[in-house]
């Protein structure tokens, strides 16, 4: 428990150092101002949600192969916090992209992919709240978080060459980012990172905690 | 080679089963036309347009078709638990995935190509000379459709609201699929043909992919 509260503390301390950095201390965008700002909670949400998809990948491939329920819930920790830095892109996108592109969504290769990819995980959380038999749910899900995970480079390289071939909005060019910028952005995933390990945690023992729940109420049916 | 004998054998059952009531072809046909139908509501049913939505609205229909159609695929096998008897008579459990997944991808093939020289017509598009190009496009893409689906209808029979499930999972998985026929199936329809191996190479891509993921867990799937 204690070691949960300094991990926790610590990660809060990350991420106020982080919110000044990004307010204070990277320089402001000279086209667009003080809106791309938001850029250091976007980008880097992205990357952290992509890292905890790979996470809940791990844990379905070994679960399959194991069986051990440990692995099960990894999973579906991982998926979860994946979907939650996932909707965090998919939010800020949008606030980011009116006053920079003029409108809230465009269909561009990125949006698009992670919608997709936000979707896909969605479906994954849907078919684990359809099976009662813990075993059975483990399993399938677990069947489906491979399938999913192989999807996500077709759906970005199809994506990708779709929207290359078609007329598409002007969207930012990396042109070399400011080195001030650049360090800010790496602080910013890193504290991401460790907050996204942080909840995976957490959510895990909450897994351990309903399995032990589960099959002390078993024993006590049983007596 | 024990995998292959098995597979043909079944494979030969589960055309039979269909070819002998015809239900599914029937069904997803009839279910096609309605969609194409209602979807030239939608838009001015003109040459350029239909050109420019056709494709896309070609390959909408089979993908929402082989999300119903691809439901009993599983389902049927638990009335009388021949999913145990099925399993007993295999060497390899993978057989019966390839069996049903060639019997699906045969099936939707068998619905695309009667269905696109009425779409052809409806929609005043030329597709005679391109033709074998375009059976190559869908044979891949409904390969693609159905290594995925037959998995997923393993999944969708074991889990409640299987009537949704089934589309819920299966439709942002084929999302690479919808792009790439639709593409290739476009470049084919224009003035002057192309046949895109890009786009066709994704399709192949899918389709080994997924196919290699059956092979590998696909047995998993089937235990009881």
């Amino acid at each position: 428990m204690a070691k949960t509260g300094v991990y926790s503390f610590l990660v809060c301390t990350l991420m106020g150092v982080t919110a000044y950095a990004a307010f204070y201390i990277a320089p402001t965008e000279v086209t667009m101002g003080l809106v791309q700002r938001i850029f250091y909670l976007h980008a880097p949400s992205g990357m952290t949600s992509l890292m905890a998809f790979l996470v809940s990948f791990v844990g379905s491939v070994a679960y399959i192969l194991t069986r051990k329920p440990r692995w099960d819930w990894l999973a579906v920790s991982a998926a979860e916090v994946g979907v939650a830095f996932c909707t965090v892109v998919l939010l800020t996108g949008p606030i980011w992209a009116h006053p920079a592109w003029g409108v809230w969504w465009a269909w561009d290769a990125r949006l698009t992919s992670t919608l997709v990819l936000w979707l896909l995980y969605v479906a994954f959380l849907i078919l684990r709240t359809m099976i009662e038999d813990a075993d059975r749910r483990a399993l399938v899900s677990a069947f489906f978080g491979v399938f999913t995970f192989l999807d996500v480079p077709l759906v970005y390289g199809s994506i990708w060459w779709w929207r290359t071939q078609h007329p598409q909005p002007v969207v930012f060019t990396s042109a070399g980012l400011d080195p001030t910028m650049r360090k800010v952005f790496y602080l910013s995933w890193l504290s991401l990172t460790c907050l996204m390990a942080l909840l995976i945690r957490q959510r895990y023992e909450l897994e351990q905690s309903r399995d032990e729940l589960r099959s002390l109420e078993q024993e006590l049916e049983a007596n | 080679m024990r995998i292959l004998s098995n597979t043909a054998v079944l494979l030969g059952k589960e055309l039979q089963t269909e070819f002998r009531s015809r239900e599914l072809l029937t069904t997803t046909i009839v279910f096609i036309l309605i969609v194409i139908v209602l979807f030239s509501f939608t838009f001015d049913p003109s040459v350029s347009e239909s050109r420019r939505f056709g494709p896309g609205l070609l390959w909408l229909a089979f993908l929402f078709s082989a999300s119903l159609m691809l439901q009993p695929c599983f389902l049927k096998e638990k009335t009388n638990d021949t999913l145990s008897a099925l399993r007993l008579c295999v060497a390899d459990p993978f057989a019966i995935f390839l069996a049903k997944l060639l019997a699906n991808a045969c099936l939707l093939l068998l619905v695309q190509l009667l269905l696109l020289p009425i779409f052809a017509v409806f929609y005043n598009i030329k597709v005679g000379a391109v033709f074998p190009q375009l059976a190559m496009v869908f044979l891949f893409g409904s390969l693609g459709v159905s290594v995925t689906g037959t998995a997923l209808s393993a999944i969708s029979a074991q889990v409640r609201m299987r009537e949704l499930m089934l589309p819920l999972l299966l439709l942002p998985l084929l999302v690479p699929i919808l792009i790439s026929s639709t593409e290739a199936t476009a470049a084919l329809l224009e003035e002057k043909p192309t046949l895109r191996l890009d786009w066709l190479g994704i399709l192949i891509a899918f389709d080994v992919v997924f196919l290699t993921a059956l092979w590998l867990f696909g047995e998993y799937l089937l235990e009881e």
